[in-house]
C-alpha cells in the first residue's frame, strides 16, 4: 500500500524533468554536437571532430576578449568591494551608531534591478560625447575643456563599463557583506570595544574574518557574471564590440561569430569552451568553501568502509570455521 | 587651612577640564557624523540619479534637454513625449509581450517548482536521491551557454520565434526547486499529511489544499526573482524571436538606438527608458523587505 503511494512521487517530479531533459540538458549536449561540425547556422553540417577546438588556441581574438573581461571585472571588483567595505564599516561601528541601514540599502540595492539593456542605453545617453550630461556637468563646473569620449577611446570605454559594473553590483555586495557582519553576535565587538581595540584593530580581526567566505563568493561570482557579460557591452557598441575591440567580450565574440560571420560551429565551440571554464570556477571554488565538509564526508565514507570490511572479514572467517 | 582651599581649586580644575573634553569630544563626534553622513548622501545621489535624471527627462521635450541640460524639476511634454514614441516603436505592445511572458514564467515557476520540491520531499520512490542529485549537478551548469544549441533545437522542433521557447523552460526552474526543497522541510509536516490522508484525500487534492499554501511564503519570494529576471531578460529573447510583433520590452528599447529620434527627440527616448523602469521599481517597493532578507539569509547560510 505505502510502495504504491510512494509511487506517486513520480507523478509529481514528472513535469519538471519531463521539460528539464528537452529544454536544459538537450541543448547542452546539442551545442557539444554542434561545436564538433562545420556549420553556417543554415545548411549542411560538416562533421570534423576537435578541429574547431583545435582553431580557439589559434585565435588571438578569444584572448582579447578574455583580456577584456579580466580587465572590466578587475577594476569593477576593486571598487565595488572597497565601497561595500566602507559601509560595512560605518554601519557596524558601535561607538558611532548610524541609522537607516534599511533604508540604504533599498537604495543601494536599487540599480541591480533594473534590465542591463536598460542601463547600457540610459549611459550611452549620459556619457555621450557631445550630447551627454556628464559631459556637459563637467564643463559647467569647469573641469574640462574639451568633451570626453567616456565611450569611443578604448580605455576609457572599459572603465566606463567598469564603472556601470560598480555602480549596479556594490549594493548587492554590502547587503551580503553586511548579512554577515551582523551574524556575528554583537558581545564580540562590545567586548572589542572594552579591551580598547582600536578600529582598524575591529575591522582586521573581526570584521574582515567574517566577511571573507562572501567576499570569496562575491569575487568568483563577480567574474562568472562578468565572463557571460554580454548586454551593456554589446548594445554600447551596437553590437560590434569597438572602439578597437576593448568591449568584445566572450558573448559578444560568440554571439557575432554566430549570427554575422555564420561560424555556428566554431561559436558553438567558443560557447563550450567558456562553459567548461566557468565549470572549473565554480567546482573549484564550491570545493574550497566547503573544504570541511567534504573532508568530513570522505572520513565517514573511509570509516564506514572500514566498518564494512570489518563485518565481512569477520563474517568469512566465521565461515571459515 | 591652606590644604582645604588647595583642594577646592583641584576640583574647579578638574571640572573645566572635563568639559573641555566633553565640548571636544562632542566636536569630534559631529565631525565624524558629518563626514559619514556625507559620503552615504554622496552615494544616495549616485545610485538613485540616473533614475532621476530618465524620470525628469521623460517629462521634457528634446529641445528643452539639448540646450538646458539637467533640471531638478519636470517639464510638461509628457504626452507629446509619448505620441513621438508610439509613432516610432510599439513600445505598447512590447510592454504586453513581456508582461505575459514574465507573469507566465513566474506562474510555472512557482507551481511546477513546488510540486517537484513536494515530490522529492513526501515520497520515497527508487531513484530519488539520484534524480536529486542531477539537480544538484545542473545548478552548477552555467545552461544559459547552451543558446546556440538551444535555438537550433528550438528551430527543429518548430518554436522558433515564439514566446512559448522563453516560457516553457520555466516547469525546470532548478534553482527555485533546491529553494524550496528546504524551505519545505521547515514549513511542511508530514505528520499533518498522513493525517489528511487518512481522511481519504487524494495526493494532487492534498498537494492543492495542504502543501501548496504552506508553501506559498517560499514560493512567493523566489516568484519576485523570477519576475524581475525574466522581465529584464534580453539576451535568450534576441537570439530567439525575430518578429517584430514578438519583440520584448528590452528589445524594443535596444532598438530605440537606431531611430531618427535617439537625438532629435530625446524626451520620447528618456520616457522609453521609463517605461522600462518604473514597473520594476514598483514592485521592488512593495517586496524589498523580502527581497533583502532573503539575500542577506543566502549570505549567512554561505
Amino acid at each position: 500500500m505505502k510502495k504504491i503511494k510512494d509511487r506517486v512521487g513520480y507523478l509529481f517530479i514528472s513535469p519538471f524533468f519531463l521539460v528539464f531533459f528537452l529544454f536544459n540538458a538537450y541543448p547542452i549536449f546539442f551545442t557539444l554536437y554542434l561545436s564538433m561540425t562545420r556549420y553556417k547556422g543554415y545548411g549542411p553540417k560538416l562533421f570534423i571532430g576537435a578541429e574547431n577546438f583545435m582553431l580557439i588556441f589559434k585565435d588571438p581574438n578569444v584572448v582579447d576578449a578574455f583580456m577584456n573581461t579580466i580587465k572590466i571585472w578587475g577594476v569593477n571588483i576593486v571598487f565595488q568591494v572597497f565601497l561595500a567595505l566602507l559601509l560595512v564599516m560605518v554601519f557596524s561601528d558601535i561607538k558611532y551608531k548610524v541609522k537607516g541601514l534599511g533604508f540604504f540599502r533599498v537604495i543601494f540595492y536599487l540599480p541591480n534591478l533594473i534590465a542591463a539593456a536598460t542601463i547600457a542605453l540610459v549611459f550611452v545617453k549620459l556619457l555621450d560625447k557631445d550630447y551627454g550630461v556628464l559631459n556637459q556637468f563637467l564643463f559647467s563646473i569647469g573641469w574640462i575643456n574639451e568633451s570626453i569620449g567616456w565611450l569611443t577611446k578604448p580605455i576609457l570605454a572599459q572603465m566606463s563599463v567598469s564603472g556601470i559594473q560598480t555602480w549596479m553590483w556594490f549594493g548587492n555586495s554590502f547587503i551580503l557583506f553586511m548579512a554577515s557582519v551582523q551574524a556575528v553576535s554583537k558581545e564580540t565587538y562590545e567586548a572589542a570595544a572594552i579591551d580598547g581595540a582600536g578600529r582598524f584593530q575591529v575591522l582586521k580581526n573581526i570584521t574582515l574574518p567574517s566577511i571573507k567566505p562572501i567576499l570569496m563568493y562575491v569575487m568568483i561570482t563577480g567574474l562568472i557574471g562578468g565572463l557571460q557579460l554580454f548586454d551593456i557591452p554589446f548594445l554600447i557598441t551596437d553590437g560590434r564590440g569597438f572602439p578597437e575591440g576593448s568591449l568584445n567580450t566572450m558573448i559578444v565574440y560568440i554571439y557575432n561569430m554566430a549570427f554575422v560571420y555564420k561560424n555556428y560551429g566554431y561559436a558553438s565551440a567558443l560557447s563550450f569552451a567558456l562553459f567548461i571554464l566557468i565549470m572549473t570556477f565554480t567546482v573549484v571554488f564550491t570545493v574550497m568553501t566547503n573544504r570541511n565538509e567534504i573532508r568530513e564526508f570522505l572520513e565517514r565514507r573511509k570509516v564506514n568502509k572500514e566498518r564494512k570490511k570489518k563485518l565481512m572479514s569477520s563474517k568469512g572467517s566465521a565461515n571459515n570455521e | 587651612m591652606s590644604n582645604e582651599i588647595r583642594q577646592e581649586i583641584d576640583f574647579e580644575e578638574l571640572k573645566r577640564q572635563n568639559l573641555r573634553s566633553a565640548k571636544a569630544r562632542k566636536r569630534k563626534k559631529f565631525i565624524i557624523f558629518s563626514i559619514v553622513y556625507t559620503f552615504l548622501a554622496a552615494l544616495v545621489v549616485i545610485s538613485i540619479i540616473p533614475f532621476w535624471i530618465v524620470i525628469i527627462n521623460a517629462t521634457r521635450d528634446g529641445m528643452a534637454i539639448s540646450t538646458q541640460g539637467i533640471t531638478i524639476f519636470p517639464g510638461s511634454s509628457l504626452m507629446e513625449n509619448y505620441r513621438i514614441l508610439t509613432d516610432n516603436v510599439d513600445i505598447v505592445r512590447g510592454f504586453l509581450n513581456s508582461l505575459k511572458i514574465a507573469t507566465l514564467v513566474t506562474f510555472l515557476s512557482g507551481y511546477f517548482s513546488a510540486l517537484t520540491a513536494y515530490g522529492f520531499h513526501m515520497y520515497d520512490f527508487k531513484g530519488k536521491n539520484v534524480l536529486f542529485g542531477i539537480i544538484l549537478v545542473f545548478m552548477m551548469i552555467p545552461s544559459q551557454l547552451a543558446f546556440l544549441g538551444y535555438v537550433k533545437w528550438m528551430t527543429q522542433i518548430g518554436l522558433m520565434d515564439t514566446h512559448a521557447a522563453l516560457i516553457i523552460p520555466a516547469v525546470a526552474s532548478i534553482g527555485t526547486v533546491f529553494f524550496l526543497r528546504a524551505y519545505i522541510s521547515s514549513a511542511l509536516s508530514k505528520e499533518l499529511i498522513e493525517s489528511a490522508r487518512i481522511d481519504g484525500a487524494g495526493e494532487l487534492f492534498i498537494f492543492h489544499r495542504i502543501g501548496l499554501p504552506l508553501m506559498a511564503p517560499g514560493v512567493a519570494t523566489m516568484s519576485i526573482f523570477t519576475f524581475i529576471g525574466s522581465w529584464n531578460n534580453y539576451l535568450s529573447a534576441r537570439v530567439i524571436l525575430s518578429s517584430k510583433a514578438n519583440e520584448t520590452l528590452p528589445m524594443v528599447i535596444s532598438s530605440l538606438k537606431a531611430l531618427r529620434i535617439w537625438h532629435q527627440n530625446q524626451g520620447a527616448i528618456y520616457l522609453g527608458f521609463a517605461i522600462s523602469i518604473v514597473p520594476i521599481v514598483i514592485v521592488f517597493i512593495f517586496a524589498s523587505k523580502y527581497l533583502i532578507e532573503n539575500i542577506s539569509a543566502g549570505a549567512v547560510k554561505g
